[in-house]
């Protein structure tokens, strides 16, 4: 039964997120988290993991930069920041897909952007 | 830490993503970490079969266990504007994760090692069928020579007329920014495609 040691030796990481696997926040691996008022302190009832992403968050990480700094799964991950915003103690920063004309100009900085470090 | 940034100039800061697809070898990672600024980042994605589905995953727990590696780079484009780059699982028994990992991307870039052909085809057909997130393709120079011309990889792969195939060498940070800035020329020059919420 190597099925049943191998799940015994790690706790599942869906026993942190009381089964969900969705999070209802547009949280993709590349949206930026940062914590919504970086100097306080978190409520002392938050999970150790909890804890970790809001410390980490004191600066705008990417969800992926979050998952893989504290070697969380991503969808784990998504399903903890989801419920910190929940709280309001991170705020989830705009993700620029390209699917909106509005975001056109964004795009045009990105190009920029690159034509700067790439010549 | 201290940050220089006030709240509010960190809350400016927003992302972006693109895709790096292609067969195993094809030279996905290599792109990455040629023109990223930090180290290529692997982290473990846990968007398995079951979860994608089905909120209770205890019924089927030998597909629970299924992680998939991806790498990650990044790019600070300007002072609020980062981008990351994604490259997918080569192997096509995830393809199951694609749609995920895909969503909200700006672009796709395939590389094509010109050797193997048919080990991009995969990929080239999903993002030809995709048809929201604009995709081009770029071929690894292995050795500086390439074994087909560009019209015979646009035949043999199926490539619809208006993806740009372009020839790069993906050990070279220059050629693959390159790669970068006409994947981001073509997505502008495409005329928007509303992406379907949820």
């Amino acid at each position: 039964m190597s099925y049943r040691r191998r799940r015994s030796a790690r706790i599942r990481p869906y026993t942190f997120t009381g089964g969900r696997t969705r999070s209802r926040h547009p949280l993709m691996v590349q949206t930026l988290v940062s914590a919504a008022d970086p100097g306080s302190e978190p409520p002392r009832a938050l999970m150790p993991e909890s804890r970790s992403i809001h410390e980490l968050c004191v600066e705008p990480r990417s969800v992926a930069e979050i998952a893989a700094e504290l070697d969380i799964p991503l969808g784990v991950t998504q399903v903890l920041l989801s419920d910190l915003a929940d709280q309001g103690l991170v705020y989830i920063h705009p993700t620029i897909t390209g699917h909106s004309p509005s975001e056109n100009q964004v795009l045009e900085r990105a190009l920029r952007g690159l034509e700067r470090l790439f010549q | 830490m201290v940050s220089n940034d006030s709240s509010s100039d960190s809350r400016s800061k927003v992302s972006t993503k693109i895709v790096v697809a292609g067969g195993f070898g094809a030279g996905k990672t290599t792109l990455v970490a040629s023109v990223s600024e930090i180290p290529p980042v692997t982290t473990e994605a846990i968007m398995t079969e079951a979860s994608v589905e089905h909120d209770d995953i205890s019924a089927t727990p030998t597909k629970a266990t299924t992680t998939v590696a991806m790498d990650f780079g990044r790019i600070t484009l300007d002072h609020e504007l980062i981008m990351y780059m994604f490259g997918t699982p080569g192997q096509s028994r995830f393809w199951f994760m694609w749609d995920d990992l895909v969503r909200g991307a700006v672009g796709a870039v395939v590389v094509v090692d010109s050797r193997r052909l048919a080990d991009s085809f995969d990929a080239v057909d999903y993002f030809e069928r995709n048809q929201r997130i604009p995709y081009i393709v770029a071929l690894n120079r292995f050795d500086g020579r390439l074994d087909y011309t560009i019209d015979e990889i646009r035949e043999a792969l199926e490539i619809a007329p208006e993806v740009p195939i372009v020839d790069f060498d993906a050990r070279d940070r220059s050629s693959s920014g390159s790669v970068l800035k006409t994947l981001l020329m073509y997505a502008l020059s495409r005329p928007t495609q509303p992406e379907p919420v949820g």
